[in-house]
């Protein structure tokens, strides 16, 4: 997709092998830009950019070909994370912290992304959903001042952030699904902000149908997506897939992310989304962590994709 | 660049999986046990037809965990891991539609047959 030339760009910028889509939030239709422009744009609006940081399946307790061991590469990204000159502001996981849900998986995870000392915020994936309470074991421990499922939002420098649930109760035949409480909730939250207000969505599965035959889409996300439409800047920020696709549909920009564990196949190609083999050089390189910089007050935006190799 | 991951299928699940009648073919012999593989996210058989009083047991032949839950609620697997396996006897006659509550676009029936 178009995460190429971003990636070429940020190594030379960042120095670490990768991408990374820097986002400025304004006005009008996003667009990517370099992470330069965006300091430069920053400095002639007087904005001060912030950037944060976004990583996903990290799949702790992942120890099958093609990476016997999910903790070591997600602690890689993490060190790449504590190794960046310009600090992102905070962290979000967007689910998929564990691969069965198991204590010491949570715990395992929660110590590896406390080396980066930054404030991480996690919405689940379905694998985080695989405890006995069917997702309590997961609210249990990131769902203070959360609501329902452990749905919440937040705002950073002007920006909104909507962290979203959509892989709980999940129906036969379906796809990812938010559920009406909670699409309910976010049509109240979305109502107190108006229309030149940055949003920022994140949830586990892709919030755009992108292979319905492996239930790599919501079902629900239409009606999520008609409440979003009145504003200008909308950066959706999903996981899932294990690899980045991004599409802009009017003022709505989607990306999903790298895994931090394991690769998926490209929609349709092969039997399963299951894990893919990779030769053992090349497993770095399909994994990977999202740096998001939102400049206020400029137009266009770019996000940077980076690789751990 | 990548090569998709073959997945083993355990060879006895493989051999048992023919002691499991496809559709509304012939009623099934009573062999046990009757194995549904589940590999590269499908139940094989997706459709089983079994007599009365059959107990089947799905294997999970993947890399990703899954479960079996029944719709109707009537029986719903704990998550199974790589080489899990879970077994259900089916006692009523009547078709059990389930899926993996994980990756519900997996989907699969039991056809469960009056003697
Ligand atoms: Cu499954």
């Amino acid at each position: 997709m178009q995460d190429r030339p971003h990636r070429r760009r940020f190594i030379e910028c960042m120095g670490w092998a990768g991408t990374g889509l820097l986002w400025t939030a304004g006005g009008g239709v996003m667009s990517s830009i370099t992470l330069d422009r965006a300091a430069a744009a920053a400095k002639k609006t007087g904005v001060k950019p912030f950037s944060f940081l976004q990583v996903s399946d990290s799949h702790i307790g992942f120890t099958k070909d093609p990476n016997p061991d999910a903790r070591a590469t997600f602690r890689e990204a993490v060190a790449k994370i504590r190794a960046m000159p310009d600090k992102p502001d905070f962290i979000i996981h967007t689910g998929d912290i564990t691969q069965l849900s198991k204590p010491q998986e949570f715990d395992d995870a929660d110590q590896i992304l406390k080396e980066a000392g930054l404030t991480v915020f996690h919405v689940p994936g379905e694998h985080d959903m695989l405890d006995e309470g069917g997702g309590k074991a997961y609210l249990d421990r990131y769902g203070a001042g959360t609501l329902g499922d452990g749905w919440y939002s937040f705002d950073h420098n002007g920006v909104h952030f909507v962290g979203l649930i959509n892989v709980k109760a999940l129906k036969a035949g379906g796809m990812g699904s938010f559920g009406q409480p909670q699409l309910d909730w976010l049509k109240a939250d979305l109502a107190g902000h108006s229309a030149s207000t940055p949003i920022v969505v994140f949830t586990h599965v892709p919030m755009w149908t992108i292979y319905e035959k492996w239930g790599w889409g919501t079902d629900d996300a239409t009606q999520a997506l008609s409440m979003l439409a009145r504003f200008g800047s909308v950066t959706v920020l999903n996981g899932h897939i294990h690899q980045v696709i991004q599409k802009v549909e009017g003022n709505v920009a989607f990306h999903t992310a790298r895994s931090t564990a394991f690769p998926q196949p490209a929609p349709g190609q092969g039997p399963a989304p299951g894990p893919m083999k990779a030769p053992a050089g090349d497993l770095h390189a399909a994994l990977g962590v999202r740096t998001v910089s939102v400049v206020r007050g400029t137009g266009p935006l770019a996000v940077v994709d980076a690789t751990l190799g | 660049m990548f090569q998709t991951l073959i997945r083993r299928i355990p060879s006895a699940a493989a051999a048992a999986l023919a002691a499991v009648t496809l559709g509304a073919a012939a009623p099934a012999p009573s062999v046990t046990p009757n194995i549904i593989t589940i590999g590269n996210f499908t139940f094989g058989p997706e459709v089983a037809t079994v007599p009365v009083g059959t107990t089947l047991t799905w294997v999970n032949g993947d890399d990703i965990p899954h479960t079996v839950v029944a719709i109707d609620k009537s029986f719903r697997s704990p998550v199974m891991d790589t080489d899990g396996r879970f077994s259900f006897t089916f006692t009523k006659a009547g078709t059990y539609e389930y899926f993996c509550s994980i990756h519900p676009h997996m989907t699969g029936k039991v056809v469960v047959q009056a003697p």
